[in-house]
């Protein structure tokens, strides 16, 4: 609007003389820093997580037990998941939120710089205690990742107070995250940046980083009861007591079903933005996809016990867990129809940012078709506790959230990095991974159906072939992600300089600024032009 | 809509609103557990019978219908007792009296004090299963080696959904003893 408002807008506290190695990393707050330090982060859970994934699918190979006992096969489910969830996923999208966020509505920094360097910096002490529990007298956690009672409490290893301790600690972090993302977004806007302008993956991350404040707290109050009915005598879920073990599968879903939303709505922003950019025309029906992301969220809220089917509910809830399931798959099939309306006739072109989307948009909806068949209460009788259901939130959250990631990483690499990256590399590191994981996750769905528990270290004859088939798709994806290690390490030394707007198709302000990006950014508000 | 001023001031009444909302969410955590025992005791969802005795209400004995009663008994980690129905089923009429016996013995050298809690499956079905006097409502000390035949006095209301022919009502024993000693 008008510029005479600008020069107050932000204050940039005088220029400090950067301290330098590690010092810089340790008490920077500057929301680029924070960002590459979350995105690091979540990289090396990705490989911990992974590493523990690969000697379960070792241990998985052939029918018996060759390599680890059933205990701290336990122990590996459930730090892999605990990892890959709270470790990986969260992270990296709280990395590019950091990274991105500022730079999309214009702002020069987040709200509250410190407590983002508090929110990042308490992280590697949570996963410090999670994985150090390995090495410790009790083991590490081994009940699962959704920790149920009593296995977490009466028949808990000895490890619940480390577990807990760790869950507490990601769970501030997380809510630190997401009031920092709130406040920036309500507060920082560049002046005509209207809510109805925003991009997508900052409209995505706003409404996550609402969900994130609405049950982080709860997950922290079930952590809580499941650290007093374990250590001071309690008696939340213990029947002796009074207390009821099916209330915490209640009261941890309650968190438990937002919290897949939370790891997939980012993932929606980043690929909504990589597809027109691409595709060369604009996000096909962008209001009606910010309209399906707040139905998404708050359609979440009141669906939660679809993963207790089999718990013996009355049949009226039944009915109404499924029909609410159900009908997430409307606004979740508006996004898929506008991402595919958008790239119908487009000027497509595949780079690697595309393919790593358009392996997104179809293998999600294999992710989604399979959930909503799991939404069946009828056949979920025979799917619950199966392969099926590993295999079908691993199509959501590895060629969904992850490959959404991979995506995000190659768009805006040269932004960060201000070089091009090794773009064979990156077709490698593509086609082995989309092969991979299918040879990986698709087999478990049929191996679901013929009735394989999930969370068992040993199985019958009849699965042998196509487990090893999956360990085998196992290793190699695994070692397909050190390709992308090489082709982010070769871009960030060096690597053929990327211009300030390396894809031409692409929109937003983060384009607008060098490449790389400034280490201060738009400390002036951008004006933002009407269309 | 945009705020060309962002102050320290206004982050922190965002702040604030926000903090609340967590706190709010913590606490609904928590209220989720008395909510969540409300809702059981009316709809009946979780298998629990009343805590209290009944009284007796004969609204007439409906004998054109038979309803099965199984028993079963499982022992809570570790409590070293032998403890089972005397008889595994019974067939009655809802609307009739019936007592059953239980058996129950103390197999450790020390004294212990057991309690019993009762589900009944299906879980909808427990709020017509009528206790008028059960073992389960009080606790169970036994010596050393001690045995004891412990009673149960029921009846299944004549309302019983039409749909439900076999009740099972599960005994889950539990050792109190710690928390007795605690009190
Ligand atoms: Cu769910």
């Amino acid at each position: 609007m008008t510029t005479d408002t600008l020069e107050n807008t932000e204050h940039h506290e005088e220029h400090h003389a950067q301290p330098s190695g590690i010092k810089r990393w340790l008490y920077t707050t500057n929301h680029k820093d924070i960002g590459t330090l979350y995105l690091w982060f979540s990289f090396i859970m990705l490989l911990v997580g992974g590493g523990l994934a690969m000697i379960i699918r070792a241990e998985l190979f052939q029918p018996g037990l060759q390599i680890v006992e059933p205990d701290f096969f336990n122990q590996l489910t459930t730090t892999h998941g605990l990892i890959m969830v709270f470790g990986a996923i969260m992270p990296a999208f709280t990395g590019f939120a950091n990274w991105m966020i500022p730079m999309m509505i214009g702002a020069p920094d987040m709200a509250l710089p410190r407590m983002n360097n508090w929110s990042f910096w308490i992280l590697p002490f949570a996963f410090s205690i999670l994985i150090g529990s390995f090495f410790m007298e009790s083991g590490a956690p081994n009940f699962g990742w959704t920790f149920y009672a009593p296995l977490s409490t009466t028949y808990s290893n000895g490890s619940t107070a480390f577990f807990v301790f760790a869950v507490h600690i990601m769970g501030i972090s997380s809510i630190m995250g997401a009031i920092n993302v709130i406040v920036t977004i309500m507060n920082m806007r560049a002046p005509g940046m209207t809510y109805m302008k925003m991009p997508l993956f900052v409209w995505t991350f706003f409404i996550t980083a609402y969900l994130l404040i609405a049950v982080m707290p709860v997950l922290a109050g079930v952590v809580t009861m499941v650290l007093t009915d374990t250590y001071f005598g309690t008696s939340f879920f213990n029947a002796a007591g009074g207390g009821d073990p099916v209330m915490f599968q209640h009261i941890f879903w309650f968190f438990g079903h937002p919290e897949v939303y939370i790891m997939i709505l980012p993932a929606f922003g980043i690929v909504s933005t990589i597809i027109p950019a691409f595709a060369r025309k604009k996000l096909f029906g962008y209001s009606s996809m910010v309209y399906a992301t707040a139905s998404i969220a708050l359609l979440s809220f009141i669906v939660w016990a679809h993963h207790m089917f089999t718990t013996g509910m009355p049949l009226f809830g039944e009915l109404f867990f499924m029909y609410c399931t159900m009908l997430i798959a409307v606004p979740t099939g508006v996004k898929v129809f506008n991402w595919v309306a958008t790239m119908w006739r487009g000027s497509m072109s595949f780079e690697i940012p595309m393919l790593f989307s358009i392996a997104f948009v179809i293998l999600f909806t294999i992710g989604g078709f399979s959930g909503l068949m799991l939404a069946l209460t009828p056949v979920d009788f025979q799917y619950h506790d199966t392969y099926f259901v590993v295999a079908h939130f691993h199509y959501v959250l590895v060629t969904g959230s992850l490959f959404s990631i991979f995506a995000g990483t190659y768009y805006w690499l040269p932004k960060w990095t201000g070089h091009m990256y090794n773009q064979t590399l990156a077709q490698w590191h593509f086609w082995c991974s989309i092969i991979s994981v299918n040879l990986l996750f698709f087999p478990m769905h049929f191996l679901g159906l013929a009735g394989m528990p999930r969370r068992i270290p040993d199985y019958a004859l009849q699965f042998a072939d196509f487990n090893k088939w999956v360990s085998i798709g196992g290793f190699a994806f695994g070692l397909s992600q050190l390709l992308f290690l090489a082709v982010v390490i070769k871009c960030i030394r060096s690597g053929e300089k990327a211009a300030d707007k390396p894809w031409d198709g692409a929109e937003g302000l983060e384009w607008t600024v060098a490449s790389p990006a400034p280490y201060h950014t738009f400390s002036t508000p951008p004006a933002i032009k009407d269309e | 809509m945009t705020s060309d001023k962002p102050t320290p001031q206004s982050h922190t009444t965002t702040v604030k609103k926000l903090m609340f909302v967590v706190v709010g969410m913590f606490a609904f955590g928590f209220a989720l557990v008395p909510l969540y025992d409300v809702f059981c005791d009316i709809t009946g969802l979780n298998g629990k019978t009343n805590d209290e005795a009944v009284a007796y209400t004969a609204d007439g004995i409906d004998t054109s219908r038979t309803v099965t009663v199984q028993f079963i008994t499982h022992n809570a980690k570790q409590i070293p007792w032998k403890f089972k129905p005397l008889i595994q089923q019974i067939k009655v009429h809802p609307g009739e009296q019936k007592v059953v016996k239980f058996y129950a013995k103390n197999q450790a050298t020390q004294a212990i004090v057991g309690q019993a809690v009762p589900s009944v499956s299906p879980g909808i079905a427990a709020g017509y299963f009528q206790k008028i006097e059960c073992f389960c409502f009080e606790r169970q000390p036994l010596q050393a080696d001690e045995e004891v035949e412990m009673a149960l006095q029921f009846y299944v209301d004549v309302d019983l959904p039409k749909d439900i022919s076999t009740l099972t009502l599960s005994y889950t024993l539990y050792d109190i003893s710690e928390k007795i000693a605690s009190l």
